[in-house]
């Protein structure tokens, strides 16, 4: 049965390059908020600079901060403390939330504070051009790694179910229907939550890496992810360069 | 409108200059406050989470400044009057969120109890650099309003004002206050007659319009259904970015200063004192202009005729009391805890000297040191 979407959505084009995977996952946060048949106007919708702050700024059709570089979690902390009936999700990118934000999102943590965070994760700075972050694979090029990038990506999902998140998952938009689920729990758990949505670029990272395509972008994502219950089989080695999804804490 | 009743009833009180801030933001309605702790302003987050106890207040210690004033920005969205103090390596940290909350037209109180920079400087000395940050500091090109309080009694009632003025004006207001003002104590009359001013709503009306007659949208809260779109990128009326037209850029940023420069004539406030028949012209603000009050005073003995502008309000500027008082005197002396800061902005309003007295040692400005520099310049 076809759901009316359109509802959720102000009625303008979508700002991102085509194979863009943060449209997959815009779908996925509106049908997770469907499916538990959250009114949209109690929510509010907090994002920062990049790609993945403009997700929910301007397409959501509810109330929406989209803050400085970075600071996305504190601004959405003053208006959650201060009306606690608002539903809060912070929606933005993984250089907004982990490299410049990090420290609010290590306090928000430790607050416990009644926040869903969902991390799009395109694994590179991609409204600059196209520079590494934290989250960049190894030896992956960017526009600052231009001989391969030499640290591994910061293990953000790993780290926060260790600080005792009570629920933290991650997923990549090839995963549609878990990335749903994931988000949906999420949005259930009450205190901190956390969902990485591995996403894909192929205009910024898949032109430097030989994955120009939307579907090459895909295809490694594929290639790459492995779920939580395989990966405890595998040796480090094997497990280099994979992406170890599925949920790190649940409830 | 009378004052709320969680705030100290009329009667006479002997508190610091941090104390009656706290005391005055609660008398404002303030019932947000994110904070960071920093030397010299730190009294003001202490008095105000123990008194929201009393309040229903909701005190954030947050993890740095950039997250308090962001905070601060957030809760304002989200219906609250607002308040964030700091100091200068703070108030340097907030600076790109205050950019973004004159765009964003939003309502917040920023205490700066300033010490001695740059830097880390000397953090339990008095300064008063600040002046030019505050007006300046974020980038891009906007309009302020900050207070300088002189007193104790002023410090209580400037930060009811800016909590006023923030909510008129939709605009971040400053108190620039000094660590000499934050840590004096004095006696200060609470009034039970306050003027307590709430942001205007209008359902539907676009949250930054620019059809009302000051220039003044109103301003909706999160969860009223507004659907509301909060950006710090250039945005026309309904909140959509525009980042490329010309035409939005050039009428917002034109709107963002000229709503207070078009009303700079009720917000400026000053005093003046012995300006009639006066020989030469003191303009000092903030601790400096109680030594200069107190020298001028104590100069009449010696025959000499000083008038004195007393700045209560430092942004916007007042052009015009300066203007005028400097046609009537052939030399305008300016003592500040700065290297020149208000003394550089008096110059451009003049035609006359203007002789600026930087003293910059941790120190406050004694009325002897402001007596001698008169002399001198006779």
């Amino acid at each position: 049965m076809a759901r009316d979407m359109a509802k959720y959505l102000r009625n303008k084009p979508t700002q991102f390059c085509a194979g863009c995977g943060h449209g997959i996952l815009l779908g996925a946060i509106l049908r997770a908020i469907d499916e538990l048949g959250i009114d949209i106007d109690d929510m509010l919708f907090v994002s920062g600079i990049g790609c993945g702050g403009w997700i929910p700024s301007p397409n959501f059709n509810g109330d929406t901060l989209h803050t400085p570089h970075g600071r996305a979690i504190a601004f959405a902390t003053g208006a959650k403390m201060f009306n606690p009936k608002l539903k809060v999700m912070v929606i933005s990118g993984d250089g907004d939330l982990l490299d410049i934000g990090g420290n609010h999102l290590i306090h928000a943590v430790w607050r416990n504070t009644d926040l869903t965070v969902i991390c799009a994760n395109n694994m590179l700075y991609g409204q600059t051009g196209g520079q590494f972050c934290m989250t960049t694979p190894k030896d992956m090029f960017t526009q600052t790694t231009t001989r391969g990038n030499p640290h591994a990506p910061f293990p953000i999902c790993e780290v926060l179910a260790a600080a005792g998140t009570r629920y933290v998952a991650r997923y990549a938009v090839t995963q549609p229907f878990q990335l749903i689920r994931s988000i949906k729990k999420a949005l259930q758990t009450p205190g901190f939550s956390f969902v990485e949505a591995v996403s894909t670029c192929p205009v910024q990272f898949g032109r430097r890496n030989q994955l120009e395509s939307p579907s090459a972008m895909l295809k490694f994502l594929k290639e790459r992810c492995i779920s939580r219950d395989k990966a405890r089989n595998l040796t480090a080695e094997e497990l280099q360069g994979k992406i170890i999804t599925g949920e790190f804490t649940d409830g | 409108m009378a004052m709320n009743k969680h705030s100290l009833p009329p009667g006479r009180y002997y508190l610091s200059g941090n104390e009656a801030i706290a005391e005055g933001a609660i008398a404002a309605g303030c019932n947000y406050y994110g904070g960071y702790p920093i030397t010299p302003s730190t009294e003001i987050m202490e008095r105000i989470e123990e008194r929201f106890f009393e309040t229903g207040g909701v005190f954030m210690q947050m993890e740095d400044e950039l997250a308090s004033i962001g905070s601060v920005i957030g809760a304002s969205w989200a219906g609250a009057k607002a308040m964030t103090a700091t100091s200068g390596p703070g108030f340097s940290l907030m600076q790109e969120s205050i950019g973004y909350a004159v765009i964003t037209e939003t309502p917040i109180v920023i205490v700066n109890v300033q010490r001695a920079g740059p830097s880390t400087g000397q953090a339990t000395r008095v300064g008063g650099g600040d002046i030019m940050q505050a007006k300046w500091g974020s980038h891009g090109d906007y309009q302020v309003i900050a207070f300088c309080p002189w007193s104790v009694q002023e410090a209580y009632e400037m930060t009811i004002r800016a909590f006023n003025l923030a909510e008129t004006y939709r605009v971040p207001v400053f108190l620039l206050t000094e660590e000499a003002i934050g840590h004096l104590r004095e006696r200060i009359e609470i009034s039970g007659d306050i003027e307590i001013v709430n942001r205007k709503k209008r359902p539907g009306a676009p949250p930054f319009g620019t059809k009302e007659d000051d220039g003044i949208p109103p301003m909706p809260i999160f969860g009223e259904g507004e659907k509301l779109l909060i950006t710090g990128s250039t945005h026309d009326e309904r909140g959509f970015r525009q980042v490329s037209s010309p035409t939005v850029q050039a009428k917002l940023t034109a709107r963002l200063s000229n709503k207070i420069l078009d009303h700079q004539e009720k917000i400026i406030e000053f005093e003046t004192y012995d300006t009639e028949g006066m020989d030469m012209l003191v303009v000092a603000y903030g601790f400096t202009a109680r030594s200069a009050r107190y020298a001028i005073e104590q100069m009449k003995a010696e025959g000499k005729k000083f008038g004195l502008l007393r700045l209560k309000i430092l942004w916007p500027f007042a052009d015009r009391i300066v203007h005028d008082l400097g046609t009537r005197v052939k030399k305008i002396f300016v003592p500040e805890m700065n290297r020149g800061q208000v003394a550089g902005e008096v110059m451009k309003y003049v035609g006359c000297d203007v002789v600026s007295f930087a003293q910059t040692d941790g120190e406050v400005i004694h009325p002897h040191t402001i007596m001698e520099q008169l002399r001198r310049l006779g």
